[in-house]
């Protein structure tokens, strides 16, 4: 068990918008120990009254990077905290941060085997981390692990880094990237159209064989109905992880 | 999950409270496995069902669902109620 988690002051660096709901902080850390890849800070807000708020918010960023890491927000429009980050929130601006957090879903190029990802919605944020510190951790023969993401979000204007996500699979032939887009699909789209479900986890998962390391993040509901059916399907219960973020995250 | 229970929808994970758990105990806990006093299943703290939209923070446990750890924080301190862990073992090192 490690040392406890202090809290401590971060400096946000930049802010990107990621879709219309959806922007990414760079927060700057001077006394950051480093991450892993599935792990999350909690953010305080206190205001000048003393009232205060904690949030939980998934790394997107890869630990390679030091001092710093990206932090994906969800604007929820009732939420205390998301409208803040969304709308107030600037560079230079500093916030109260602790972690990292959480050893359970934590995903490292040094773990044998491959890895499947399932994520929903604003669920892909720690599987990017994942992904990022896969694509720095070499190619080819020197093992990296053949990957898979299974994406599903409501339309491909809310698919979260899909440029990014795109290039990336472009470029590497050991990962391939599913988007089930259950709403709005995209004029000619021959991909997935419906809600993730067990035929559609046994397709993507099929390649990957019953040895992979799952991931699964997302609503809770969709977390329930894809951890069920990989354990149904033969996967190891202890090799499946998942996150659940509730009905619609914070 | 019962899908016909709308609470059902607000379970999180273990995860969700490690923060708050690791200032309790020093440390992250999410890997730590603790025994279910109801029905004796050992589960890691990451892999418990989390209540967090009370005033505290319920875990239970994802075999029988009883009530293995509950955490709330007051002006005073943070209270720890393991009525429903048998033990949760440490490992060494």
């Amino acid at each position: 068990m490690a040392a406890p988690i202090d809290w401590q002051l971060a400096t946000v660096t930049a802010v990107r918008d990621e879709t219309p709901s959806v922007r990414s902080l760079t927060l700057a850390l001077p006394a950051w120990a480093g991450h892993r890849p599935g792990q999350h800070v909690d953010l305080r807000l206190t205001a000048e009254d003393g009232y205060s708020v904690e949030r939980s918010y998934s790394i997107a960023s890869e630990p390679e990077r030091n001092g710093e890491i990206d932090i994906t927000v969800e604007r929820i429009p009732d939420g205390e905290v998301s409208p803040f980050l969304h709308e107030i929130v600037a560079p230079g601006d500093r916030l109260e941060v602790r972690g990292p957090i959480g050893g359970y879903f934590v995903w490292e190029s040094t773990l044998d085997g491959p890895l499947f990802l399932v994520g929903g919605g604003s669920g892909v944020v720690p599987l990017m981390a994942m992904l990022r510190h896969r694509a720095r951790s070499g190619s080819g023969a020197t093992g990296r692990a053949v990957a898979r993401l299974l994406f599903s979000c409501r339309g491909p204007d809310e698919a979260i880094y899909r440029t990014e996500l795109d290039a990336l699979a472009a470029a590497d032939p050991d990962l391939e990237v599913a988007y089930t887009f259950t709403r709005v699909q995209p004029p000619g789209w021959t991909g997935y159209a419906r809600r993730v479900d067990r035929a559609m986890l046994a397709e993507v998962l099929e390649p990957l064989g019953a040895e992979a390391r799952t991931y699964i993040c997302g609503p809770t509901a969709l977390v329930e109905v894809a951890a069920n059916a990989l354990v149904g399907l033969g996967l190891a219960p202890d090799r499946v992880r998942t996150e659940r973020f509730g009905p619609s995250g914070t | 999950m019962d899908v016909d229970d709308p609470a059902a929808e607000r379970m999180l994970d273990g995860n969700a409270v490690a923060g708050t758990l690791s200032a309790v105990f020093g440390g992250d806990v999410t890997l730590t496995p603790g025994c279910c006093a109801h029905c004796g299943a050992v589960n890691m703290v990451g892999a418990m069902r989390a209540w967090v939209g009370g005033p505290g923070s319920v875990l239970r446990c994802p075999a029988c669902d009883g009530v293995v750890l509950r955490v709330v924080t007051t002006p005073r301190g943070t209270l720890v109620d393991v009525r429903g862990a048998t033990y949760l073992r440490f490992e060494r090192g």
